[in-house]
């Protein structure tokens, strides 16, 4: 199949279509179809992603399954995957049924509500494959449209706030990035992702209104992309908008948010700002380790204040998201590899901690950590789910959050110890949140009268964890089968940025550190 | 003499239509051939429209050089004409309900197309003058056409006045470029000004007749009249002001600087460029405060022209390209945007105040989605064709080496994007408290509406061939 990706890209866009053209009604027959006509389209695009990976060959650092052709105003439809893309590409679509299937007690306007799901996976999934600056943008910037209105519509009560704030930064974020996209098709005469990876922008430092910029037009590349992606990531400190946008997002939206949004940043960084800026990125990665390991340190304390579920996540989210940024501006081996086990691995986690959240959420409509308390007695399987969620979380060796965030730190230790000291405490501060909450919510005896009836878990809910934790434990105990197919892409990457920088006549920050 | 004629052949039968038909509507049925005529001039427009865009090619000159007829005079007139019969054939239901179906109507809209042709065309300062009095005249009457109504006389005569003064700075202008330059034919200025050194006293001209033309495109700081004419028109009347005569204002613009002023590109292009800034942050902060529809859309076809003043500011044929492109998808956008506050109505009343959209979704899906495909268009936001709008002139401003001013518009594009997700926000969030709006059953605007969000969907997908038109068009003004 030549036009592999864009079938897979393309039929959550479909099944959108079929669902507004022929879905009529609103009735529970209807509802019910909307529910399924969701699911099955995005468990078939999963399974017919399983033949991008069987497809894959991972010793190839290049794109692959590339297709091409000429669009509008002499830009170019071009899709492909590498050894970066591929797996964010099947987490998507390995995540994208479970939300669905976690939706399934949604009632007001479910149609809309599923296309909004389904016109969100293909825009996501286009942004992992997009090999063109202006395809890229344009999957990357209308995904807003449809998260906007799932946080407006069937959002908490304070949902009018949190989607406009959520809209309004990132699109500010991303419309800087868009400039500097038309600078780079200015400097380079191509938007083409490939081409532009070997381009050479300019570095001479030159001066702005009297300010040096060292490192030139690659510097100020860099901060434009910068000022998407962190804000996307989310990088403290313009996270705010993120626990805003979880708390009101229904459950499903937190899980797409957490799990596979959230990644659009890293993807950002390792696909654009370090191999076609690697001298901005050199100048600037002292700001953004620092930026991390104060994301890491700074959200897990403030994680620990939270009354609120969900917001509580929200944080561990970004102190998570923290690692991650860490991990890829380390700009070696390990670092890179941690980075992108780490957000596959949270991908997993924080997708399933909201779940968890929504559980409970469903029963007793409130995410008030105080309203909780007990429920082991009531509801052991959702004890025993919660409790694998919230080690994972914490980093527990044998799952999956573990290696993330060991990889992470043993690559940053090699070029800058300092922040690998500040962001290891991260690690004991997230089990002191992790298990707080879990023992509030989870532990004690069950005094609150409004829970003695509190049912546990359906076989809907346990079949939607069921995957989850297989690969939060595939992954934790066999770390290699992400590591395989990442490994080449990573180590061509790492060579590339490390002989660009030599190019440049800077000495990557690794051997400085070394010396 | 022949050829000259033949080549100002469309001019002449819409002109020659609308007298005929003044005539013979004031001597037969009045008023109640309003609706005849009124499909008589779209089905026209259409004609004129195909017979210029499938017919023309090449490049005549007539009247020794006072007309010009060639690709960029072809792009602008076929736009103006589609975009005039569709607002045309989208008010028709409006005004019959409200008795305001005048005959004159539609042949006042034909006579400023005809105004708004020579514009397009001219190729000397008094053939400009002339075509862009006879498209003003046409627009103060009609903006003031509900004469029992104070607001609509209050348009007109604000719209009136200023126009006046506007016109009086550009004949100022005109006569200080005839001084300096000798002659008033853009072949003879163009030489006069040379390439970077014209006489001070021509720039000093170039200036007034750039403050009169940014009035007619309401640029900023000349743009108060905008907001208080597009409120009080009548709302068909307004939807004309934002499309056609936005579209000929533009070109002609881009015919004077460049054919004219080509050589001292430097000199103008920063006037051009702080013009642009001021009305894409004016636009976009004054917005948000409006809760009036109609004034809302006023301010954004401020923060509209802003962008589209990017692509003249750039100075080259990519950035008349990029241009001609965003006006294209401006009008679409603007006509599928007044089609639906065309159809909104309460108690058989027309409402502008926007919190009448409260949960409009509910009570009326499709055309809350496509209003919202709209409105994200507007903001620019992907995959809409608006966002392509914005890319293109961005491209040609980053290619001149404009970045500062792509840089701020892209700020003012994010707080512009405010306001467009109000809309959203009031048709899907809402709340259920108020009382929504009269389900209105009007065809023509419901295609309309339906239409043009279709087309920035799919346009996104192809283009038809109008950015290929745009870049001949463009090629053919600027070398």
């Amino acid at each position: 199949m030549d036009n592999l990706l864009s079938i897979v890209t393309f039929i959550p866009a479909v099944a959108a279509l079929i669902l507004a053209l022929f879905l009529r009604g609103d009735d529970d027959a209807a509802k019910r179809n909307a529910k399924w006509v969701a699911l099955l389209a995005t468990a078939i695009t999963f399974l017919v992603s399983l033949f991008i990976l069987s497809d894959f060959d991972a010793s190839n650092t290049g794109f692959q399954m590339v297709e091409e052709r000429s669009w509008l105003m002499g830009l170019t439809y071009k899709m492909g995957v590498d050894g970066i893309s591929v797996l964010f590409v099947m987490l998507t679509t390995f995540m994208m049924p479970l939300t669905i299937a976690a939706s399934w007690g949604v009632n007001t306007r479910v149609k809309e509500y599923m296309i909004a799901f389904l016109l969100l996976e293909t825009l996501m999934l286009g942004v992992f494959m997009a090999l063109d600056l202006v395809l890229f943008y344009l999957f990357f910037e209308a995904g807003l449209i449809p998260m906007f209105l799932i946080i407006g519509i069937w959002g908490g009560a304070n949902r009018i706030y949190a989607s406009f704030k959520f809209f309004l930064y990132t699109f500010l974020g991303s419309v800087l990035m868009l400039v500097a996209m038309v600078a780079m098709y200015a400097d380079a005469g191509s938007t083409d992702i490939p081409t532009l990876m070997n381009h050479s922008f300019g570095y001479e430092s030159f001066s702005i209104l009297g300010i040096q910029v060292i490192g030139g037009l690659q510097t100020l590349l860099f901060l434009a992309f910068f000022a998407s992606f962190a804000v996307k990531m989310p990088m403290w400190p313009v996270h705010t908008w993120l626990p805003d946008a979880h708390v009101q997002a229904p459950t499903a939206g937190s899980v797409v948010l957490a799990a596979i949004l959230l990644k659009m940043g890293g993807y950002g960084f390792l696909r654009f700002s370090l191999p076609m800026f690697p001298v901005g990125a050199d100048v600037l990665t002292p700001m953004v380790l620092w930026m991390s390991a104060i994301a890491i340190v700074y959200t897990s304390l403030v994680a620990m204040v939270q009354e609120d579920m969900k917001k509580l996540i929200a944080y561990s989210s970004v102190a998570h998201m923290g690692f991650v940024t860490m991990g890829i501006f380390a700009a070696n081996q390990q670092g890179v590899d941690g980075a992108i086990f780490q957000m596959v691995s949270h991908g997993f986690i924080s997708g399933a901690l909201f779940l968890c959240v929504g559980v409970i959420y469903d029963r007793m409509h409130t995410r008030e950590i105080d309203a909780y308390g007990g429920l082991v007695n009531r509801m052991p399987a959702y004890a025993l789910i919660f409790m694998f969620f919230t080690m994972a979380n914490v980093g527990l060796p044998g799952t999956s959050g573990f290696v993330g965030e060991f990889l992470t730190l043993v690559g940053i230790f090699q070029v800058n110890t300092w922040v690998a000291a500040v962001a290891t405490s991260g690690v004991i501060l997230s089990a002191a949140y992790a298990l707080w909450l879990y023992r509030r919510v989870v532990f004690g005896d069950l005094i609150k009268e409004s829970l003695k009836s509190i049912t546990d878990m359906t076989s809907r809910e346990k079949a939607i964890f069921a995957p989850l934790v297989a690969m939060t434990l595939l992954l934790g105990v066999y770390p290699s089968l992400v590591t395989d197919i990442i490994g080449p892409s990573v180590a061509d990457f790492v060579t590339n940025y490390e002989t660009a920088l030599h190019d440049a006549g800077r000495a990557a920050t690794t051997m400085a550190q070394s010396h | 003499m022949q050829a000259d004629l033949n080549t100002i052949l469309p001019e002449i039968l819409i002109a020659v239509y609308a007298m005929l038909a003044l005539v013979f509507a004031v001597y037969t049925g009045k008023d109640k051939l309003a609706g005849t005529i009124t499909y008589l001039t779209a089905a026209v427009f259409l004609v004129v429209a195909a017979f210029i865009g499938l017919g023309g090619s090449g490049a005549q000159s007539a009247f020794g050089g006072m007309f010009q007829d060639d690709a960029f005079a072809r792009f602008a007139k076929v736009t103006i004409l589609l975009s005039a019969a569709a607002v045309l054939v989208m008010g028709m239901g409006f005004l019959e309900k409200r008795q305001m179906m005048k005959f004159e109507y539609p042949l006042l809209v034909a006579l400023s197309v005809v105004g708004m042709m020579f514009m397009v065309s001219a190729g000397d300062l008094m053939a400009l003058y002339m075509g862009l009095e006879l498209q003003s005249l046409a627009l103060y009457v009609i903006a003031a056409m509900r004469r029992d109504s104070v607001r609509s006389t209050e348009a007109g005569l604000k719209y009136f006045v200023l126009g006046a003064l506007s016109s009086g700075l550009l004949l100022y202008g005109s006569s200080l470029v005839y001084g300096y330059a000798g002659t008033t034919m853009f072949t003879g200025i163009i030489a006069a000004a040379g390439e970077g050194l014209a006489p001070i006293g021509l720039l000093f001209g170039l200036v007034f007749v750039i403050a009169g033309l940014a009035f007619k495109v309401s640029a900023v700081p000349f743009h108060m009249w905008t907001p208080d004419v597009y409120e009080g028109s009548p709302t068909p009347v307004t939807a004309f002001f934002a499309t056609a005569p936005k579209v000929a204002a533009m070109a002609l613009f881009a015919r004077v600087l460049h054919d004219a002023f080509g050589g001292v590109s430097a000199d103008w292009s920063q006037v051009l460029a702080v013009l642009s800034v001021l009305s894409m942050f004016l636009g976009a902060i004054a917005a948000i405060g409006q809760t009036n529809i109609k004034r809302l859309m006023a301010y954004s076809s401020i923060a509209h022209m802003g962008y589209a003043i990017i692509g003249l500011a750039a100075g080259t044929a990519l950035g008349v390209e990029a241009m001609l492109t965003y006006m294209a998808i401006y009008v679409t956008m603007n006509i599928g945007t007044f089609a639906f506050i065309l159809s909104m109505e309460r108690d058989g009343q027309p409402v502008t105040d926007i919190s009448a959209l409260n949960l409009y979704s509910k009570a009326e899906p499709g055309k809350a989605l496509a209003l919202l495909i709209l409105m994200f268009s507007l903001a620019g936001v992907p995959p809409m064709l608006g966002f392509f709008a914005k890319l293109g002139v961005w491209r040609a401003g980053v290619d001149a080496g404009l970045f500062w001013l792509v840089v701020a518009s892209a700020v003012a594009s994010a707080i512009g994007a405010f306001y467009y997700l109000r809309i959203v926000y009031y048709m899907y969030f809402g709340d259920e408290a108020e009382q929504g709006l009269d389900e209105v059953r009007a065809p023509v605007l419901w295609v309309l509406l339906m239409g043009s969000a279709a087309i920035m969907l799919v346009g996104v997908i192809n283009l038809f061939g109008v950015d290929g038109a745009a870049a001949a068009a463009a090629a053919a003004l600027v070398n």
